[in-house]
């Protein structure tokens, strides 16, 4: 059924119509429309039977997700930013058991300074945890990602995180397709674990392990990410039979055919790029796109083959490894091992600044003359860059810096862009 | 594609304005996308809603630099914010809540760039007063939207108005809306009129 709803609600009747057995979650902006949309359909018994938790903090959301998925439930949680930091201890134990908890990363940026805004500084700070992650590019692909997570993670047995960016998408209005209860069971089983803490078979989970078996069983959570490079394709195409249209999978291609030059992205900004490549190509350029859909597992081989028949490569990226540049492009670049290749990497979006077709038709055309810098900062301003510079030469107590350069820029409340 | 950009104070219903003309387009089978400029809002403060209307799927997520039309909700914001950034220039359309003209607000000289039949002034905050009892002027000025541009017809604005509210609510906002929708088009008529005679 199509629907003109927020990009929140959709995703809410989604994870709905994925009959979760516990829901647990504290709420932190912009994940929260989702979860209060959840928490309404349980009391009303629209979703049921489901327990909904109020728990103090998001280290107890995912303590309860990890303790509900044990004892056999399907368990969703969602948060975003600090909140997900303030979980970490937890999703990395949900990984290591194998616990097919599924979340929703509401993708905002994670402070100091505090920003409430989208960039993909939280989930990309979970890269490393074990849990699949799934990048969607509009509403469309973020509702139905949340019903292929369900079915990758509780077939897999490892935890999901779908990966929406926040406010952009989350708190956007746009026409969605919700499926249908029965189209949602003929796609998602019936949860089957392969663990469960049942008083009638007790088994204990969490077991102590030193040096003799812990490279084995890190090594197991590895295969399992290796395994889903295989199941994820697999997914989207039955996903496809069932529900009529193209979501998931592991890459996205946009006219990448005869491309010189490839970008590569993750999330709601590939939109605004496809169209700035719609227009860059009617002037002749050839330049395409490449969407990365699952960041986690890294689909290596998929990246190569597509880029390799490519003169350059520019990642843009919402994302900043301090210290080094790009985690996205670095990603990329391993994909790229051995590839002569131009590779640029642009840092773009941080904070929630709006990242637009104007700055990318510039940025695109110093691509196709090689004239990028190998890191670039999309649209950084230089003067208070430089400003901040200046002054700590000059005086020792140059001051906190964010207060510095709001002092310097003024009030921007009331800017439009 | 067709561009919105509302104006207006936190408080003011400036996102569910939005979203209203987003699900009222949906109605008539367009495309449309909604969505707030994301801040830390406040009571009072400076508040920017977006809306774009096309006929095949909106893929672009950059904020509406430059708008088709302006609905603003404020007009205590003319002279503080720049609303009018980026406006196309003589084809915009400005829809102000306010009674008074353009003239009277202090921008009859700027609004003499564009064609008079496309700049409406509607007093949607009274209009809300007397037919919601409070001070919401966002369902009424999108009756003056569709009006005005054409692009809606009331029909379904009161339809997204009744998706978004229930009850005497929504009637009462329906009929502020309507009300606004032959105001509007009684301003586009003395417009066209006096274009005329002159």
């Amino acid at each position: 059924m199509l629907k003109q709803i927020e990009g929140s609600l959709g995703v809410a009747e989604a994870v709905a119509l994925c009959r979760p057995e516990v829901i647990c979650a504290y709420p932190i902006s912009p994940q929260t429309h989702i979860v209060e949309a959840l928490g309404e359909m349980v009391k009303s018994g629209a979703l049921s039977p489901c327990e909904f938790i109020n728990v103090e903090s998001e280290f107890a959301a995912m303590s309860v997700a990890i303790g509900a998925s044990a004892a056999g439930a399907r368990a969703y949680t969602a948060t975003a930013s600090q909140g997900l930091l303030y979980m970490v201890e937890a999703i990395f134990n949900a990984a290591g058991l194998g616990l097919p908890i599924v979340m929703t990363v509401a993708n905002r940026a994670i402070g100091a300074p505090i920003n409430i805004w989208n960039d993909h500084s939280d989930a990309m700070s979970q890269r490393d945890c074990g849990w699949i992650q799934l990048f969607a590019e509009s509403n469309q692909e973020a509702l139905d990602l949340h019903i292929q997570a369900f079915r990758l993670g509780e077939e897999l047995s490892l935890p999901v995180m779908v990966c929406m960016d926040g406010f952009i998408l989350t708190h956007a209005y746009e026409r969605l397709n919700l499926p249908t209860l029965e189209q949602v069971k003929a796609y998602l089983p019936p949860y089957e674990p392969r663990q469960v803490l049942d008083p009638k078979e007790p088994v204990s989970i969490g077991a102590m392990v030193g040096p003799d078996a812990f490279a084995e069983v890190r090594y197991l959570a590895h295969a399992k990410q290796m395994q889903a490079l295989e199941l994820i394709p697999r997914h989207a195409a039955e996903f496809r039979q069932i529900f009529g249209r193209d979501s998931g999978g592991l890459v996205r291609e946009y006219r990448t055919e005869d491309a010189a030059t490839i970008v590569v992205a993750l999330g709601s900004v590939l939109g605004t790029i496809k169209d700035t490549v719609d227009e860059m190509r009617e002037q002749g350029y050839k330049i395409g796109v490449l969407g990365i859909v699952s960041f986690r597992p890294f689909p290596l081989a998929e990246v190569r083959r597509i880029l390799r028949p490519a003169q350059r490569v520019v990642v843009l990226e919402k994302s900043l490894a301090v210290g080094i540049g790009g985690i996205l492009s670095a990603n990329v670049r391993m994909a790229l091992s051995g590839a002569q290749l131009h590779g640029y990497t642009v840092i773009a979006g941080l904070g929630g600044r709006p990242i637009t077709r104007k700055s990318l038709h510039k940025l695109f055309r110093e691509a196709e003359r090689d004239e990028l810098q190998p890191l670039t900062f999309l649209d950084l301003d230089w003067n208070i860059v430089n400003h901040v510079l200046e002054r700590e030469k000059q005086q020792r107590r140059s001051g906190p810096i964010a207060e510095t350069i709001l002092r310097d820029v003024g009030v921007v409340a009331a800017r439009v862009a | 594609m067709f561009q919105i950009r509302l104006h207006g104070r936190g408080g003011q219903g400036v996102v569910t304005g939005a979203e209203m003309l987003s699900v009222a387009a949906f109605l008539q089978g367009r495309h449309a996308q909604a969505f707030p400029s994301f801040g830390s809002e406040r009571t009072g403060a400076p508040v920017v809603a977006f809306c774009r209307i096309d006929d095949k799927e909106i893929r672009l997520r950059e904020p509406i630099m430059e708008p088709d039309a302006l609905i603003i909700q404020d007009p205590t914001l003319l002279h503080q914010v720049e609303v009018f950034s980026g406006l196309k220039q003589r084809d915009g359309y400005i829809l102000i809540n306010t009674s008074r003209s353009f003239e009277e607000l202090g921008i009859g000289e700027f609004a003499s760039d564009f064609r008079p039949e496309r700049l409406c002034t509607v007093p949607a905050t009274e209009l809300a007063l007397k037919h919601v009892g409070r001070p919401l002027p966002n369902a009424a000025l999108l009756g003056g939207f569709a009006a005005v541009t054409g692009l809606l017809g009331l029909e379904s604005v009161a339809a997204a108005i009744r998706d978004k509210f229930s009850g005497r609510v929504a009637e009462g906002n329906v009929a502020a809306a309507t009300a606004a929708y032959d105001i509007v088009r009684q301003e586009m008529k003395e417009a066209a009129v006096h274009a005329q005679t002159d």
